[in-house]
């Protein structure tokens, strides 16, 4: 399994396709933090967002953070949650704002390996609770927009050295997740029958 | 007893569950620590080694940076052993223990994370209607309380489950319910974590008790032997589905599996699934009748 560096956001689909599951990657440039509600206005109320995402990075988030001044905020503590719960936004992510990437914990279910093959997005693995570490790699909070939804606003991040992140899904048809369940699937058949 | 004693009393244990609320977040036991090292030596698989050496790396520096191990500052969950003799009424422990976490939370400042249940609106500094939860054990002969703080993450909140088993699907149905709760979790709950595991009783008290066995120290046995060889079961059973470490695949799928047990009607057999992230945080204070407050990170 390869290592490789990606600086977001990308111009270039091939940054995307020489990606593959099971892969290490490390990100530098800029990232976006975008939780349920911010999705939830973007795609179910309609609203357009305020920020470019073609070629970006999302990572799944609601950060700790603290005011210093209007509209900017100093980091306390940044982490990732579970992306399973947002997994109905990926395609018109990929189709309508052109993101190429998506980052959080647990994974995406199968219905997300399609139309990340179809516009070439990667689904990356963050270490789910690794929150200390996480902070450390984000240099600054740049940008942040709907401030109304409170830490689920769109937030633009400069980062250092990100991860390591594990290629969860690629934009080839290949899901870690999917193998790994089809495998204990199976397994769950031979542990039965041990009872 | 005066009132200024109890007073006094109050604001003791306000101040140790807002101690132990932020401490809880940054420093975790050392039972855990052990339990992660364990589980980074004994895998094998690449994507797994990757995810628990990273683990590693940032239990540091939540030392070195005095940073929250998690984002996730969770929903507060306290469990009280309060002593018959202890004078101050459990009332007045719930109030102290909202009040010592809302100050946690303006203080640092945390994350809050309380929500009105349908709004979805924030109800406060991770305080609201009936939060935080307490769990009350009462123990006669003793004038002490115990105050165990257990900040619970959502990640692996959102992955519990509940199955009222029949009589004649017996252990073997507790067994297969664990398992493909466990396999249907997948990296959702942040693995290798502790699986909680509630059986008996009635089917609240069966998910009641799950909780308070991901609120055990890693790797303790229940006292019933029969239930501690359950456990043992359980866990060798849970590392061979091949979940691995934030569901990537590999050897380490859970760090223990506890089980809390009650006994039940005879045609009932409960079995609920609680899971506590790799993460799992928890902190103790042991205060005394005078107002002495011991901090206890490992019980």
């Amino acid at each position: 399994m390869a290592t490789h560096e990606v600086t977001f956001p990308i111009t270039d689909p091939q940054e995307i396709l020489k990606l593959r599951a099971g892969d290490e990657v490390t990100v530098q440039g800029h990232i976006i933090g975008i939780r349920d509600r911010t999705q939830i206005r973007i795609f179910d109320q309609g609203v357009e967002p305020p920020m470019d995402l073609s070629g970006s990075f999302l990572l799944h988030t609601a950060p700790n953070v603290r005011k210093v001044a209007p509209g900017r905020y100093e980091k306390i503590c940044i982490g990732t949650t579970t992306s399973a719960r947002m997994v109905r936004f990926t395609e018109p992510l990929g189709a309508q704002y052109g993101v190429r990437a998506i980052c959080g914990k647990g994974g995406f279910p199968d219905e997300a390996i399609e139309p990340m093959q179809r516009l070439g997005m990667v689904y990356f693995a963050i270490v789910g609770g690794a929150a200390a570490l996480e902070t450390t790699q984000i240099e600054e909070i740049e940008e942040v927009a709907w401030e109304d939804l409170m830490p689920e606003c769109l937030w633009r991040f400069r980062v250092k050295d990100f991860g390591p992140l594990t290629v969860g899904i690629d934009a080839h048809g290949g899901s870690l997740y999917h193998d790994v369940q089809t495998r204990a699937t199976e397994k769950l058949k031979e542990l039965y029958a041990r009872l | 007893m005066s009132t200024d004693i109890t007073t006094d009393l109050q604001q003791t244990v306000e101040d140790a569950a807002a101690h132990l609320y932020v401490w809880s977040l940054k420093d975790i036991p050392q039972d855990l620590r052990d339990a992660l090292d364990a589980a980074r030596f004994r895998e094998t698989s690449v994507a797994g080694k990757r995810v628990l050496e990273t683990i590693h790396r940032n239990v540091n520096v939540a030392d070195n940076e005095k940073n929250l191990v998690c984002q996730d500052t969770g929903i507060a969950v306290y469990h009280c052993r309060v002593g018959e003799g202890f004078p101050l009424h459990p009332a007045r422990i719930y109030e102290a223990l909202r009040d010592g976490t809302a100050r946690a939370t303006l203080e640092h400042p945390l994350r809050s994370n309380a929500v009105h249940t349908i709004t979805r609106e924030n109800t406060g500094p991770n305080i609201g209607y009936r939060l935080p939860i307490v769990h009350w054990e009462f123990v006669a002969d003793w004038d002490g309380l115990d105050v165990k703080c257990v900040p619970k993450g959502s990640g692996s909140e959102n992955m519990s489950f509940l199955k009222m088993c029949v009589p004649a699907d017996g252990v073997k149905g507790i067994k297969q319910f664990v398992l493909e709760s466990i396999v249907g979790a997948g990296g959702k709950p942040c693995p290798p974590g502790i699986v909680g595991v509630g059986i008996g009783g009635s089917a609240d008290y069966a998910m009641h008790l799950a909780k308070e066995a991901i609120m055990r120290p890693v790797g303790t046995r229940n006292p019933d032997p029969i239930v501690a060889q359950l456990e043992d079961e359980l866990y060798a059973l849970l590392n061979e589905t091949g979940i691995g470490p934030m569901g990537l695949g590999g050897d380490v799928t859970v760090l223990q599996c506890h089980i809390e047990h009650a006994d039940t009607h005879m045609t009932l057999n409960p079995v609920a699934v609680n899971y506590q992230c790799w993460a799992a945080r928890r902190a103790s204070a042991h205060i005394s009748a005078d107002g002495e407050i011991d901090y206890d990170r490992e019980s």
